[in-house]
């Protein structure tokens, strides 16, 4: 089932053409890309900031644009919530005044309760402050809110915690999680951090030089090896799943069935039985011919060599298969050639470090 | 105080308010367009604005009497369609004034709405609000204490306009004599100076009073803004 359906052609501000196409069902759909490669048009276009200079934009089947039948909503008309990277609260409004302000100016009555939406974003013992008081991560609450408040068909965010420091991040990502799980909208999420990907998305639009050049399931692209440039070489990673086992309080670990095989991550909070999601990056897995022993990488998983790709650069990509899933390793082309590495050869991965990016239940597609 | 002095304070009052009253609304939408909208004559437009306040006074005033003047371009057809006149009347002082000052109402005015962000009228928009809704409930509360600025710095012009006014409208007792013209006409005459001094000083304290109420409404908004 697909919410948004896009298929556009256009400029964006210096006039270097932007051109996209692409479907975005449920859940949260990453637009990736370096910046400049066009995702924040793609997403003023879909609020009807931007014209596009030709396409459609659906969503929910209602059209917002369509040139060839001369169709364009303007963006008071379009239920499309915006987040804006720097929040853009009203500065002569309180938060609450912020908060209701689809209700009052934009005749807009929310589906969800006020309150519910304000406890949802811990906003309660705010509303009665001016926005220029609050912390950059409180304000980025407050423009979550507002725009969840305006009965959205769903919710756009431009790089909602890049104007923020790491730990105002992670005060933020756990209430996106939630309201990923709690608010059932759909969710056009743009950022330059593979990182957030990772730990957000489900589907993945990549974005390179205003074109989209992969679009589909999240762990996916992060298995692709064709992808590495556009990924961020330093970051790319798999995103894998696994469940919760048994965790050992004395050492701080909790072990995680991955396909099979047991490894452990670090943290002590972990149900039995919960899905998790790893994200585990491809340069900090390497890669052993034989089981090793007296190694302080405690983490080994048996795989396969599903794919190597080799550049004229000094790394070689490899792509391992583990059961039903995908680990990448980044290893120097030298290893790879004095290892014998090829496809279909038996290796251990041995993994560095793993990061839990995700302890919700998920629907595994 | 006499009854002359009270008067003449009274008239120049009069004056200055009207003045300002018309000539608000109007540099409004002239610092609308300089800020927000790119044309063709923008700089001319610019600059003509500017005049009056570059230009002697007594330039303007006579550009005045040969534009509204009874048997000026524009006066004359006021004259014979609606049989209004500007010329040695009080209206005439206050449109005088009114010229005199627009260039310092359209300043702070437009400088504030170009301070606006724009992306909040966006934001607005994304939340379902009209244009004239977003201007009205974002962006006009926004530019509201540069327009009370401006009007503060316009009327205070139009009190104490001078060169102007006496060359438009000449200095007409009880019409077109106001606080300026009258305190000049009392120094011209030996026995004058005290009626003066009573003059200035009451020109001083109305001066002090427009200050201090703007300063207090300019806190009125800011502070009415968090809640």
């Amino acid at each position: 089932m697909s919410v948004l359906r896009v298929s556009i052609e256009g400029f964006a501000g210096r006039g270097f053409p932007v051109s996209a196409d692409f479907e975005a069902g449920p859940g949260i759909t990453g637009l990736f890309g370096h910046s400049g490669s066009g995702k924040t048009t793609i997403l003023k276009m879909i609020a009807g900031m931007l014209r596009p200079m030709a396409g459609q934009i659906e969503v929910n089947d209602q059209t917002y644009f369509d040139s060839s039948r001369n169709i364009e909503l303007p963006p008071a008309k379009r239920r499309t919530g915006f987040v804006f990277q720097d929040a853009r609260l009203f500065p002569h409004m309180s938060v609450r005044r912020n908060l209701s302000y689809a209700a009052w100016a934009g005749k807009r009555k929310s589906t969800r309760p006020f309150d519910e939406i304000v406890e949802l974003l811990g906003l309660g013992g705010h509303l009665d402050r001016n926005p220029d008081t609050l912390s950059g991560g409180e304000r980025q609450r407050v423009a979550i809110g507002r725009a969840l408040l305006s009965d959205p068909a769903i919710l756009l965010m431009d790089e909602p915690l890049s104007s923020l420091d790491y730990s105002r991040r992670m005060e933020i990502l756990p209430y996106l999680e939630t309201l990923r799980q709690e608010t059932r909208i759909p969710i056009i999420y743009v950022s330059h951090e593979i990182d957030e990907m990772a730990r957000l998305t489900d589907t993945l639009v990549v974005m390179s030089g205003g074109e989209v050049i992969a679009c589909g399931g999240t762990t996916d692209l992060f298995a692709r090896l064709d992808l590495g440039p556009a990924l961020g070489r330093q970051k790319a990673g798999a995103v894998v799943y696994g469940t919760a086992g048994q965790t050992d309080r004395e050492f701080g670990l909790t072990t995680v069935d991955v396909g099979g095989q047991t490894i452990e991550v670090a943290g002590a909070d972990f149900r039995p039985g919960q899905s998790v999601r790893l994200h585990i990056r491809a340069r900090d897995v390497s890669i052993a011919i034989a089981r090793p022993k007296d190694l302080s990488i405690r983490n080994h998983i048996r795989c396969t060599v599903e794919d190597i790709q080799i550049d004229e650069t000094a790394f070689a990509e490899v792509s391992l298969r583990a059961s039903d899933q995908l680990i990448r390793s980044r290893i120097t082309r030298k290893s790879a050639t004095e290892l014998g590495i090829t496809a279909g050869l038996e290796v251990y991965a041995l993994l560095k470090s793993v990061s839990v990016e995700r302890r919700a239940m998920i629907s595994q597609e | 105080m006499s009854e002359a002095a009270i008067s003449i304070i009274l008239l120049s009052a009069k004056v200055a308010f009207v003045a300002t009253l018309f000539a608000t609304p109007l540099a409004f939408f002239v610092a609308w367009l300089l800020a927000r909208h790119d044309f063709r004559g923008k700089s001319l437009v610019q600059a003509m604005i500017t005049l009056p306040l570059v230009v002697p006074p007594v330039v303007t005033g006579y550009a005045l009497l040969v534009l509204f003047g009874n048997k000026g371009l524009i006066g004359a057809l006021l004259h014979d369609w609606f049989g209004f006149s500007f010329a040695f009347r009080w209206t005439g002082a206050a449109l005088a004034a009114g010229i005199m000052a627009f260039p310092l109402l359209v300043r702070p005015i437009r400088l504030s709405i170009e301070a606006v962000d724009r992306g909040l009228e966006e934001a607005a928009a994304t939340l379902g609000a009209s244009r004239t809704m977003a201007f009205f409930t974002v962006t006009l509360p926004l530019v509201l204490p540069g327009v009370l600025a401006g009007t503060m710095l316009g009327f205070a012009k139009a009190l104490g306009e001078f060169g102007a006014t006496i060359t438009f409208v000449s200095n007409i007792p009880g019409e077109t004599q106001t606080l300026s013209l009258a305190v000049y006409s009392l120094l011209q005459s030996p026995s004058g100076d005290a009626e003066a001094l009573r003059l200035i000083i009451a020109s001083i304290v109305i001066a002090v009073v427009a200050v201090v109420l703007s300063e207090w409404l300019a806190r009125r908004i800011r502070r009415g803004r968090a809640r």
